[in-house]
């Protein structure tokens, strides 16, 4: 029986080799945000993708016992947290709210550009937690949509 | 001017696209023609040497696309014909004439094309780097010259989302209380 969730073998093995090399390109987008183009936002939707893939190939069972809908949406809840709080220490630290209070670097290091690293994290967590949530709300939906139709036929 | 020549290619592409879009009645063509403006939008933004604006749109496109397919490939996607009122067209037409003429007005106090006046633009460029410490300047922008914006896109985010489990929960609920019906019934 749990066979036959989700899509065909070949999509499976497809979405088992391409979700890694998804996630880590999505963390290099983030983390090489304020160096390359890119930053938190898109970062974000490449990694709520990755997690898309593999509701769409293996059914929203296997990518539930993973991360859960609930479980997403706390992470979501802390990224929105963290951005807050730097916000608020700057506020504390220098007057200002979202003042960029850590040590600039030097240009084209990683570690350089401040906040600008903790709020791109955040932003991803953000983002990819809340579109991840959402589409599995509309996958709920849709199950809704296609069952009641049956029951009519009952 | 090559790079002219291109985008008003892309243009004219999306424009097709766009009617289509409207005028067709099967649903889930009308999803991938909606499909193909974004990715010549994406274009269009990477001719315009804009890449981070580009990747964005890629890839919420991709994602934009996965859910309308899911929404609509089990759903009745024929679109219902309706007889419109004579009314609608005239009306329609003088709101098209009206914008029209406004944007006749606001456009001629616009820049001209590829020549933008740099007055914040120029104050990024030159203290962007010193200030921030940022390379790349659109990050820079969006996170530290305007991080209230973002702030307020991550707030409407976490509105979004809690709508989204409002809904759910509630469909969950009727859900249960059709499968008890069915198991009473049998």
């Amino acid at each position: 029986m749990e066979k036959h969730i989700g899509m065909t073998p070949i999509v499976k093995m497809i979405t088992r080799i391409i979700c890694g090399p998804m996630l880590v390109f999505g963390a290099y987008i983030v983390l090489y945000g304020h160096i390359t183009p890119g930053g938190g936002f898109p970062g974000g939707v490449m990694v709520a993708l990755a997690y898309i893939l593999i509701t769409l190939a293996y059914g929203r069972v296997v990518v539930e016992s993973k991360v859960s809908g609930i479980a997403a949406s706390v992470v979501d809840d802390i990224g929105a947290l963290i951005f807050w709080s730097v916000g608020m220490i700057g506020l504390f630290i220098g007057g200002n709210f979202l003042l960029n209070f850590l040590e600039k670097g030097e240009p084209f290091h990683l570690l350089s550009a401040g906040t600008l690293i903790i709020n791109n994290i955040a932003i991803t967590l953000k983002v990819g937690m809340c579109l991840y949530a959402i589409f599995l709300a509309l996958a709920i939906l849709q199950r809704v949509v296609i069952e009641k139709p049956k029951e009519e036929e009952e | 001017m090559e790079t002219i020549i291109i985008l008003h290619i892309i243009l004219v592409f999306m424009i097709i696209g766009s009617i289509i879009t409207v005028e067709i009645k099967n649903m889930l063509s009308a999803v991938i023609s909606v499909g193909a403006v974004g990715f010549a939008l994406s274009l269009a933004f990477l001719f315009l040497e804009a890449p981070d604006i580009a990747i964005t749109q890629v890839i919420v496109e991709v994602l934009a696309l996965v859910i309308l397919i899911r929404a609509t490939i089990n759903v009745d996607n024929v679109a219902i014909e309706k007889r419109e009122h004579i009314l609608s067209d005239r009306t329609a037409l003088i709101f098209v004439g009206m914008i029209l003429v406004f944007a006749w007005f606001a456009f001629r106090s616009l820049p001209p094309f590829g020549e933008p006046s740099m007055r914040v633009s120029q104050y990024y460029l030159t203290h962007g780097l010193r200030e921030v410490g940022a390379t790349n300047f659109v990050t820079s922008v969006i996170l530290d010259y305007r991080g209230y914006d973002t702030l307020g896109e991550a707030i409407v985010l976490f509105t979004s989302i809690s709508g989204s489990f409002a809904i759910l929960r509630r469909l969950k609920k009727e859900q249960h209380k059709d499968f008890l019906r069915i198991d009473r019934e049998h």
